[in-house]
């Protein structure tokens, strides 16, 4: 079984991130960018599926400008076996692009398994791994902490993490799963793998050459800061207090 | 034991007075200090004194010298607190007995001294005023930043007033064209880093401390850190400063020149001198422009050897962008991954021997990163290093450095720490602790770690509880050990206290001699940081007041100079 892998180049975890002047967006130009840390654990768990020999192969999947093949050498350094780059150029892709994009490639390879991050943290959608699998047709396992194969029947056990506990789920495998915080560790791109992938090959593809027409469908008006917390008071006594819950917060 | 018997003869000798005679010796940074052992308790019992006197002893004894209070020193009195009440302002004159002990009490928890008095003045002219009365009345006095150093050279002895540069926290000025950061003593050196970060630039040095230690405090120690060697050393950075001395008088060098070859560069004997010259007020400094392309590597050697044929290699390979190279052994990684939460071991594959970081800061991300790739997969096709990860996000690069910097609260956790801070050369330099090891012969257990860029080991050497027995194990001979080598006692803890009487190990007679003789120019009256750093001549005075005979102390009498003939 092939197990395909869609990862995403985000602004790093660790960056403070700043708005634009012109509040078209964030600050990207010299900021450090790497893999979308939802997008790593779902590498990790493909990996370690190959690894336990329930699957023959890995390939990570990315969307967007040049940059993009940088991501995804981190993606064959930790493991992945190939890697596929859809070009699209430096415009923004919102979720529904992405998620036709993927069908257009799981059509091509088609993988047993595709495994997303449930969200990027740039702009938090959660929204292209539910997306795709409606556009296939296929079930979906989403919020995963736990994946659980079973390939002589064809299904995969999910436990999901929802607001109510852990639920726990069967689909029928080809299936889109979609991972969460508490699925596994990921690992470090070791020497030996940094080695191994510089022979790996990194497929270059556009949009057009997959037949999805890529429509700007979601338009960004603006993006803020969000209002500066204002810095507290320190009062003098009870009755201070209760003056300035009357007047001030009008909350008395 | 003679020497046993010389301590309790000394203590027994010694008149009572209003402080208790001698210090609290805590057990070696145990947070479990037993209650009883405070200052307060003993002021309040006389008899305790004795009996506390005789269980520390066997302490003293290693520090054996520097037991006695100076009584040419005044004792604090009413109308002292009234000058110093009309010169500062009254919240920053505390005699607050909580603050107190905190001002009093070192980071390591080792050193608790008795001071009655903390000032906290708010520009130059009141440390200015402080110091002029201070020295007229014969006041001993100590100057204290954030209070992080670790050989105590920043808390009380006795009870010396503490003069803390905490209120003098304001960011005077930035040369933005050149990057030079003019700035009082007492700002924190991570609240400078933050506010360079915003203008595009870094402070030189960088050090697990950052969010306590203060600029002053850092030029007084001639602090190193993590950054030493891409930047260098705080000799190199600093471009001027402002001090007061002992007598009040204000030198202004705050200089905020490249170069400035007119006269002799005195700034150059206050960084280092741990407050015992003068106080730093005012600092300028020279900060680096904020590269952004950071990249962190952790790898694994086999052998020590490999460890250096790895730096040599890495001054080369990546040359300019090298911002960091720290080595720690099996041991020392295995202890800060087994006490710190969260961490994992980033090459659980490798069963290794030594561990190196290697950090590079570099403009071009790209570039630095297929750099360091190529440099890392040439050592590793030749052997020198085994296996290696890169970090391929800040929060991996943040776990490999938490490892590192890790490692020294990791030792504290295992009950007693005795904490070395040696400068060798790099070929000797693991030697020491595989002898240390081979000496302590599983009693102990003894880690190394440290700069192996700038040929500084930490060595730390842990057991259960505090016993002299280890302790004489270890000391005197890792300090001839170094001596043997021309290395250092102290590469950058400083000597503080707890190596007042071991400069001779590293210096020749005769520096230490001139050395004296800036102190007695620049501090006729001594009273600056006392007991400290140079505590030879004091030493040799206090011999000639009890009148006893030297061959029942500890220090062989014949090593030590007499700087004050």
């Amino acid at each position: 079984m092939k197990i395909m892998v869609a990862v995403k180049r985000v602004v790093d975890y660790a960056v403070k991130i700043r708005v634009k002047p012109d509040k078209t967006g964030v600050e990207t130009t010299n900021v450090k960018m790497s893999m979308n840390p939802f997008c790593e654990i779902a590498l990790e768990e493909a990996l370690r599926i190959r690894e336990s020999g329930l699957a023959k192969e890995v390939v990570a999947v990315s969307v967007g400008p040049t940059q993009c093949a940088d991501t995804l050498r981190t993606a064959l350094a930790m493991g992945a076996d190939r890697a596929v780059h859809v070009d699209a150029g430096t415009a923004n892709v919102p979720p529904l692009s992405v998620a036709k994009i993927l069908r257009a490639l799981v059509q091509a390879e088609q993988p047993g398994l595709l495994i997303l991050g449930k969200q990027a943290i740039d702009d938090d959608c959660n929204q292209t791994g539910q997306m795709v699998a409606g556009l296939l047709k296929w079930s979906q396992g989403t919020f995963a902490s736990k994946v659980v194969l079973d390939k002589e029947n064809q299904k995969a056990t999910v436990e999901r993490e929802v607001d109510g506990g852990i639920e726990t789920i069967c689909l029928d495998l080809p299936a889109v799963i979609t991972t969460d915080l508490r699925l596994n560790q990921p690992r470090y791109a070791t020497l030996p793998n940094i080695m191994k992938a510089k022979s790996k090959v990194i497929k270059k593809v556009t949009p057009e050459e997959l037949n999805v027409e890529l429509r700007p469908d979601i338009e960004i008006v603006q993006v803020t800061e969000p209002p500066k917390r204002k810095a507290g008071v320190i009062l003098s006594s009870v009755d201070e207090l209760i003056d300035k819950l009357k007047n001030e917060a009008r909350v008395l | 034991m003679a020497t046993r018997r010389a301590s309790q003869l000394i203590t027994s000798l010694s008149s009572p007075s209003r402080f208790p005679i001698g210090r609290c010796l805590s057990a070696f940074s145990s947070p479990d200090l037993p209650r009883e052992f405070t200052p307060k308790s003993w002021q309040s019992n006389p008899q305790c004194k004795c009996s506390i006197n005789k269980a520390f002893s066997f302490q003293r004894h290693s520090f054996s010298s520097k037991i006695e209070r100076n009584p040419s020193y005044s004792l604090l009195n009413s109308d002292d607190i009234s000058y110093f009440k009309s010169v500062l302002e009254e919240k920053c004159v505390v005699q607050d007995e909580e603050r107190l002990s905190v001002a009093n009490t070192d980071w390591l928890r080792k050193y608790i001294g008795s001071s009655q008095l903390l000032l906290l003045p708010k520009n130059t002219d009141e440390v200015s005023k402080i110091l002029s009365y201070c020295n007229s009345r014969l006041l001993a006095v100590v100057p204290q930043g954030g209070n992080t150093g670790l050989v105590g050279g920043s808390v009380p002895v006795y009870d010396e007033v503490v003069i803390s540069l905490a209120n003098m926290d304001k960011i005077i000025s930035l040369d933005k064209v050149n990057g030079i950061l003019t700035c009082e003593a007492g700002c924190v050196l991570e609240n400078l880093n933050s506010f360079l970060e915003n203008e595009g630039f870094i402070m030189p040095l960088d050090l697990g401390a950052k969010g306590s230690c203060q600029i002053g405090g850092n030029v007084s120690t001639n602090a190193g850190g993590l950054r030493f060697v891409r930047y260098g050393s705080l000799h190199g950075n600093v471009l001027g400063l402002e001090v007061v001395l002992a007598n009040g008088t204000v030198l202004d060098m705050l200089g905020t020149l490249r170069k400035d070859n007119t006269g002799y560069d005195l700034k150059h004997l206050f960084i280092g001198s741990e407050g015992s010259l003068g106080i730093v007020t005012k600092v300028s400094i020279l900060t680096p422009a904020k590269l952004p392309s950071v990249n962190v590597a952790l790898l694994a050697c086999g052998d020590y050897l490999s460890c250096q044929k790895l730096l040599v290699a890495a001054k080369r390979g990546l040359g300019e962008i090298l911002s960091a190279f720290e080595f720690m052994d099996s041991h020392a990684i295995n202890l800060a991954l087994t006490h710190l939460e969260g961490v994992t071991n980033p090459l659980p594959q490798s069963e290794s021997k030594f561990y190196v970081l290697i950090e590079t800061t570099g403009s071009h991300e790209a570039n630095d990163k297929a750099k360091l790739e190529a440099f890392l997969l040439h050592t590793l096709e030749e052997g020198v290093v085994l296996d290696g990860a890169i970090a391929q996000d800040i929060s991996q690069a943040s776990t490999f450095w938490r490892i590192r910097e890790g490692i020294s609260e990791a030792s504290v956790k295992e009950g007693a720490c005795y904490k070395y801070d040696l400068s060798l050369p790099v070929e000797k330099l693991y030697g020491i602790v595989e002898e240390m090891r081979l000496r302590l012969d599983g009693t102990a257990k003894v880690i190394g770690y440290g700069h192996l860029g700038d040929g500084n080991l930490h060595l730390n050497i842990m057991t259960p509880e505090y016993t002299d027995n280890i302790l004489t194990k270890i000391e005197p001979f890792i300090y001839e050990w170094t001596s043997a080598q021309r290395g250092s006692i102290s590469a950058e803890h400083g000597l503080g206290f707890m190596k007042a009487d071991k400069i001779h190990y590293s210096k020749s007679a005769e520096a230490v001699k001139l050395m004296g003789s800036f102190k007695k120019m620049l501090d006729p009256k001594l009273i600056l940081n006392p007991y400290k750093e140079l505590a030879a001549p004091f030493f040799t005075d206090i011999i000639h007041a009890l009148n006893i005979s030297l061959h029942l102390l500890f220090i062989p009498y014949p090593a030590m100079p007499n700087i004050f003939s």
